[in-house]
């Protein structure tokens, strides 16, 4: 089954769905996506290590410089996964150097080998991702689109257009990491996106704990909990992801009620 | 040279490789440059400040002693003389007047040497903004004097300390700013690099070397030069200056840093905004340039250079450090000019390629004085 079918399955069931993030290649990376699984999440987001990552702040950057130090590499990654049976499906997150670099039809090819459903790559905007996408569909893989606060209405359709498995709605102008209190932006994007898409809208970027989670989804289809489950497991390792997950799932839960 | 296609590539390089939340930006940055661009009031607006603020036209110097002593004519165009002492000031005001124009109040920029972080600190001074400068930690130790004269100018100067703390990192950091102030802030870029409009943009912007240059050789010597050099980090002072004789005969010579050489060591790739040469590992991470010159210390180049070399246009050859460091020290001997450490990349091919250049006309771009890094070369010379 697709990432978007297990998605929207599960939200048209009147779940709010719970996707934490995990760098690929960091000490317990495994161990944590199989926590996250066993504690409520709907599917996992892994990150494939890049050395030039501008969409994330300060926590993702640290954890993808040591899971580089480490020696990740995409390859072992996706071994890493294809290994790993968490019985949700795995959307990979990277830039897009690393998918151009082995060329589109063979990076699209290596993610499915791996068991991965979907691909999330933030610097390929709508109007760069057309070879992707066509590599991606061939490959049967779901390529997930973003969209930002700074999305004039009339862009917004056309994302979704081409939005498989979610759509990402940027919860806020900047990069990723936790902030004090959940941004405005993050409530506006996903009514916007929710008026003109049925495909699942999962906030993302600056959704920062189980409270911050739980107004988000009041709007939105769903979270991504990045910073604060690599924070997480950089701290106190994957007990301390399944910990955080379980805090979170009750929290939105609790909104379902 | 040519505009490129309405994706932003020249060839099959270019584009505009950035995060969701900058493609609006860049929309509406290149529709008011190109509004700004056939707006006669902006250029003279423009025009004006390049001369009677920057010290425009830069003159064309000739010089005799290192001529005589490598067996060619060698000329030099000055941008070490115009105000804070690089071509940089050329496309900073450029992009500060259209910065004004859409009615940003604040300026961000990355540097390497800190030649780009002066001048956008400068013309930030001179129009009232706020800037804000990124520059890797690396290169603040090594360009102190820089970071002081931009806090001098009322600038911040944010120090980088993720990945190789250099130029590469200093540009992810200013992007991350963009993305979160993208409303208020002008990403002012210093090179003819980053997503399209920035790389067409910087090279319009910086033009104005190559047209001058253009004209002073032909009252000069009656003809165009044979060979046109000049140093390459992103590609900005080559591209001003390559535009305007790449519909010449004149040979283009770019000179790449041995440690950072985009194409002489690299694959298409695609970072910061953009596809071009990208010096990579074969997973596609970006590898860590190394060069005693701060400015040329970038492990990619501008789309265009991808173009001109695939296309043949021009060439691209790199330079040792131990090279430079010679060609520093002999144009001060012999021209009594001190060349900042990027041109002197440019002076080293020459001085190496002296005896095949025999008898031909070689114009350099001087794109920038010395002054920056006489503390770093007392270390390096053990003065």
């Amino acid at each position: 089954m697709t990432l978007e079918k297990v998605l929207r399955q599960r939200r048209d069931a009147g779940r709010k769905l719970l996707l934490p993030y995990v760098t690929g290649g960091l000490m317990g990376w495994q161990d944590a996506i199989r926590a996250a699984a066993a504690n409520g999440a709907d599917a996992v987001e892994v990150g494939i290590p890049f050395s030039d990552p501008v969409m994330d702040g300060p926590v993702i950057q640290q954890a993808s410089e040591r899971a580089l130090d480490a020696g990740a590499t995409p390859v072992n990654v996706l071994e890493g996964i294809r290994r790993l049976d968490a019985g949700i499906p795995v959307a990979v997150m990277t830039y897009y150097n690393p998918v151009f670099r082995a060329g589109d039809e063979r990076f699209a090819r290596s993610l499915a080998d791996a068991g991965v459903a979907a691909a999330i790559v933030p610097d390929l905007p709508l109007e760069e991702s057309g070879p992707w996408c066509a590599a991606a569909d061939a490959a049967g893989i779901e390529t997930v689109m973003l969209a930002a606060p700074t999305a004039p209405d009339e862009r917004l359709p056309r994302i979704c257009a081409r939005a498989r498995g979610f759509v990402y709605a940027v919860g806020l102008l900047g990069v990723t990491g936790e902030r004090a209190r959940l941004a405005e932006s993050a409530v506006t994007m996903a009514r916007r996106l929710k008026a003109v898409t049925d495909v699942p809208v999962i906030v993302g970027v600056g959704v920062s704990d189980a409270a911050q989670a739980a107004v988000a989804v009041r709007t939105a289809d769903g979270v991504i909990q990045g910073a604060s489950v690599v924070r997480r497991l950089m701290e106190g390792g994957p007990d301390a992801v399944g910990n955080y997950v379980a805090e979170v799932r009750a929290a939105i839960d609790e909104e379902t009620r | 040279m040519a505009e490129p296609s309405p994706e932003g590539r020249f060839g099959e390089f270019g584009g505009r490789f950035v995060p969701e939340t900058l493609i609006p930006a860049c929309l509406e940055l290149e529709a008011a440059f190109r509004e700004a661009w056939a707006d006669p009031a902006f250029r003279t607006e423009l025009d004006d400040a390049l001369r009677d603020y920057a010290g425009r036209p830069s003159p064309l110097t000739v010089c005799d002693n290192l001529s005589e002593q490598l067996g060619l004519r060698l000329l030099l165009k000055r941008e070490d003389l115009n105000h804070t002492g690089s071509h940089k000031i050329n496309n900073v005001l450029g992009q500060a007047l259209l910065a004004r124009r859409m009615g940003k109040h604040r300026l961000v920029a990355e540097t390497g040497a800190g030649q780009h972080g002066v001048a956008t600190a400068t013309a930030a001074a001179l129009l009232g903004m706020e800037c804000a400068v990124y520059m890797g930690d690396v290169d603040v130790d090594r360009q102190a004097l820089n970071v002081f004269r931009m806090k001098l100018l009322g600038a911040q100067v944010f120090p980088v300390s993720s990945g190789s703390r250099t130029l590469k990192d200093a540009v992810n950091e200013a992007l991350r700013d963009w993305v979160a102030t993208v409303e208020s802030t002008h990403y002012c870029i210093g090179s003819v690099m980053g997503p399209h409009p920035y790389p067409w943009m910087v090279r319009e912007l910086q033009r104005v070397i190559g047209d001058e240059a253009r004209r002073q050789c032909r009252e000069l010597t009656g003809a165009d030069p044979d060979v046109v050099v000049a140093c390459v980090g992103g590609g900005s002072n080559a591209a001003g200056i390559f535009s305007g004789f790449v519909d010449t005969a004149a040979r283009l010579v770019g000179t790449e840093a041995a440690g950072g050489a985009a194409i002489g060591r690299g694959v298409p790739g695609v970072v910061h905004g953009m596809k071009s040469y990208l010096m990579q590992d074969e997973y596609g991470q970006v590898l860590e340039a190394h060069s005693i010159s701060a400015g040329l210390d970038y492990p990619g180049i501008g789309p265009e250079h991808s173009h001109l070399w695939a296309s043949g246009r021009a060439t691209y050859e790199a330079v040792t450090d131990a090279e430079v460091i010679d060609a520093f020290q002999l144009l001060a001997r012999t021209e009594g000019i001190i060349p900042a450490l990027e041109p002197a990349h440019a002076l080293a091919w020459v001085t190496r390629e002296a005896a095949a250049l025999a008898g031909q006309t070689v114009l350099v771009n001087l794109s920038g004085r010395g002054d920056k890094d006489v503390a770093q070369m007392m270390d390096v010379l053990g003065a």
